[in-house]
């Protein structure tokens, strides 16, 4: 049998195999420095944790063509502005209750996660808490009791009780909402928002 | 020791390795059977939201499907490579005593995380519940007790493997299967720490979970078809190498920065709109190759073969692959589609497919393999008694899957169109399209395709069991057949 030519050699294909898995390596390894830099919290993409201080709105960019989160005037969690820390501490407390509680297993967030319950992205901005007045107080009731104040809008799908208590039920809340100020690249789209400061 | 007569189940038949390996594969199988009952409870809650509400809720049976579908391709994998590592090398396993203890700790590891996740549940919001209940981060909510015991046993495989390797002898597969199973297990190292911030949380988090299923696991399947296109089939070592180091090139030429998708929408720069786009668009090639590759080779062989049922499910598997991973990925994956499918039902019905003929299906080849031997490497070919089991469960597990497969993609372009494009993803936009008819009828057709697979399972298991039972001929050998037509 005449040998291989080099295109379909063995060898030609070992190299190539080497040399495109280390030069995509080294590509995604000088993307990844550049994400981690843009995505630290307290940048422009990902806002500090005090963020949480102001007022937190989703609205069309005529340049981007997509809706991008707009911080807005001060308008603190739960009527008491918090420092820098203490934000920080909430929300922390917040995402470790998220996963303690194993939300992401029926919710999204930033559309991952599963899929037998609305995603959480933007859950703080959602029209369904009626007005932004009784908002924050109807979000903790919902945590913390969730078979009694189901809306499951004819489905018949209840979120389960997970003995959320009501110092993370508060946390949760602070989760979301700065969740909400991420920059998602407009996910997601034609999201209509509750109605905000009058 | 004597060898049993050939058609009699026993290990004397094996192996050192192959001895480790069918421990393995049965944990495997025990977890494939989890998998499919709670995916079955899982199924039923969209259909019955009260069905078991409060004693088993749709996140703990989710969580228990998906698990247990990583542990047992996990287990699998495993237990291919400590199958063919004799054969590869040349010399016996090293370590094989660790091996076996290690075996054991792992399979008690998994016990205990399943039964706090079922009788535990959840836990409050501290560092202890994600240290010993739940980490809450999908795919990955073992503790972290027991990442770090996964960490350990995975090296000590790693181990096993490396210096089997190095005592024996190394070839292109053994060579491209220690690289990856170094990637593999320290890609999941990227999942072991705790952040605050969602989006680098998620970022890392896919660098487990994409840069395993989507390029490492992929490639491990290569090593795993290699070996038993060469098997089953005959085919010659330079031409499996030569396709395992093209389908190595493409998949992680395409895989790596095919990760990209899944930074569209979790608060990273846009750049990866194209990166991503462009990438994991080219990632269905190496799939294609792959398909080339297994078909090609079976009609070169004039279909030819040790093994019946493991050729089919080869067979089943590249197809699979490509249909599920690869033409099922593509179809969402542009930004300017996944903006609108990105979290909806296209994922399950991806997820499901992909799953299935990307990985459960060369699991349950190598199962084949094992069987085979077990018995002494029994005739396994056209004749055998009892063939209908297989075929049968070829069949119903693929048009299960297959069933479940467009069912939930039928439900998916729903949600996309209804919940997503028109009423833009708010919560009681998200209802409107989980209570439209034509979901509903996706959900119920899901149903009945986890009630074949179910069938079809129960079938799968008799079979593997109960395969050359009383056959007394021995397997037919590609290699001596090749051998004496050459002759001749």
């Amino acid at each position: 049998m005449s040998a291989a030519p080099w295109w379909a050699s063995e060898n030609a294909w070992k190299k190539i195999a080497i040399w495109v898995t280390g030069l995509s390596l080294v590509v995604l390894i000088f993307l990844t420095f550049d994400s981690m830099q843009q995505i630290t919290a307290g940048g422009k993409r990902v806002p500090d944790y005090s963020v949480i201080n102001q007022r937190i709105d989703y609205r069309f960019d005529d340049v981007r063509k997509y809706q991008v989160p707009v911080i807005g005037p001060e308008a603190p969690l739960f009527g008491k502005k918090v420092s820098a820390e203490e934000a920080e501490a909430l929300v922390a407390h917040g995402k470790k209750t998220f996963q303690g509680r194993n939300c992401i297993n029926c919710h999204t967030i930033l559309g991952n996660g599963a899929y037998y319950a609305p995603d959480l992205t933007k859950a703080w901005l959602d029209p369904a808490w009626g007005a932004e007045a009784a908002r924050e107080s109807l979000m903790i009731e919902f945590l913390k009791n969730p078979d009694q104040n189901a809306r499951t809008f004819g489905t018949g799908r209840k979120m389960a009780h997970l003995r959320v208590t009501d110092e993370e039920a508060k946390a949760l809340v602070a989760y979301l909402k700065w969740v909400s100020s991420i920059d998602t690249n407009g996910f997601p789209y034609n999201f209509k928002t509750i109605q905000q400061g009058g | 020791m004597a060898a049993a007569a050939i058609g009699v189940l026993d290990t004397s038949h094996l192996n050192g390795g192959q001895k480790l390996a069918v421990k393995y594969y049965t944990v495997a199988i025990v977890l494939f059977v989890a998998q499919v009952l709670f995916g079955i409870l899982a199924g039923l809650q969209f259909l019955y939201p009260d069905f078991l509400y409060g004693v088993l809720d749709f996140n703990v049976n989710r969580m228990v499907h998906i698990n247990a579908m990583v542990v047992w391709m996990l287990m699998g994998f495993i237990g291919s490579v400590y199958w063919l590592l004799e054969d590869e090398a040349g010399t016996p396993v090293v370590g094989l005593k660790l091996g076996e203890i290690i075996f054991y700790v792992l399979t008690g590891a998994v016990a205990v995380v399943v039964l706090v996740y079922l009788f535990v549940q959840v836990g409050p919001g501290n560092d202890m519940t994600r240290w010993f209940i739940n980490e809450g981060r999908e795919y990955i909510e073992a503790p972290r007790w027991a990442d770090i015991g996964i960490v350990v046993a995975v090296l000590t495989f790693f181990f096993n493997v490396v210096a089997t390797v190095m005592k024996g002898r190394a070839t292109g597969i053994t060579g491209v299967l220690i690289a990856d199973l170094l990637a593999l297990f320290g890609l999941y190292l990227a999942g072991m720490f705790y952040t605050t911030n969602v989006s680098i949380d998620q970022y890392w988090w896919w660098w487990v979970i994409h840069l395993w299923v989507e390029a490492t696991w992929e490639v491990l399947v290569g090593v795993i078809m290699a070996w038993a296109l060469m098997t089953v089939l005959g085919t010659r070592r330079v031409v499996v190498q030569t396709w395992l180091y093209i389908e190595v090139a493409l998949m992680f030429g395409s895989g790596i920065l095919g990760l990209g998708h899944h930074y569209f929408w979790i608060g990273t720069p846009d750049y990866w709109f194209w990166i991503g786009g462009f990438f994991s668009a080219l990632e269905p090639i190496p799939l294609v190759a792959m398909v080339v590759h297994a078909v090609y080779d079976s009609g070169a062989h004039k279909m030819r073969n040790s093994n019946h049922p493991t050729l089919g499910w080869v067979i089943a598997h590249a197809f699979g692959n490509f249909f599920g991973a690869g033409v099922w990925g593509f179809m969402h994956t542009l930004p300017q589609v996944n903006l609108y499918t990105h979290g909806t039902q296209w994922t399950t019905s991806h997820g499901h497919l992909a799953f299935f003929g990307a990985y459960a299906t060369i699991n349950i080849a190598m199962f084949y393999v094992a069987a085979q031997k077990l018995r002494g490497n029994v005739w396994m070919g056209a004749g055998i008694a009892g063939a209908w089991r297989w075929k049968w469960a070829l069949f119903l597990l693929n048009a299960g899957m297959l069933t479940m497969t467009v069912a939930l993609l039928a439900s998916g372009y729903e949600q996309s169109f209804i919940e997503r494009a028109i009423e833009g993803a708010t919560w009681s936009g998200y209802f409107a399209g989980q209570s439209h008819p034509w979901f509903v009828q996706g959900m119920q057709w899901r149903m009945w395709g986890g009630w074949v697979m179910l069938l079809g399972l129960a079938l799968l298991l008799w079979d593997l069991f109960t395969i050359g039972a009383g056959e007394t001929r021995k397997a037919y050998s590609p290699s001596e057949d090749e051998a004496a037509r050459t002759a001749a």
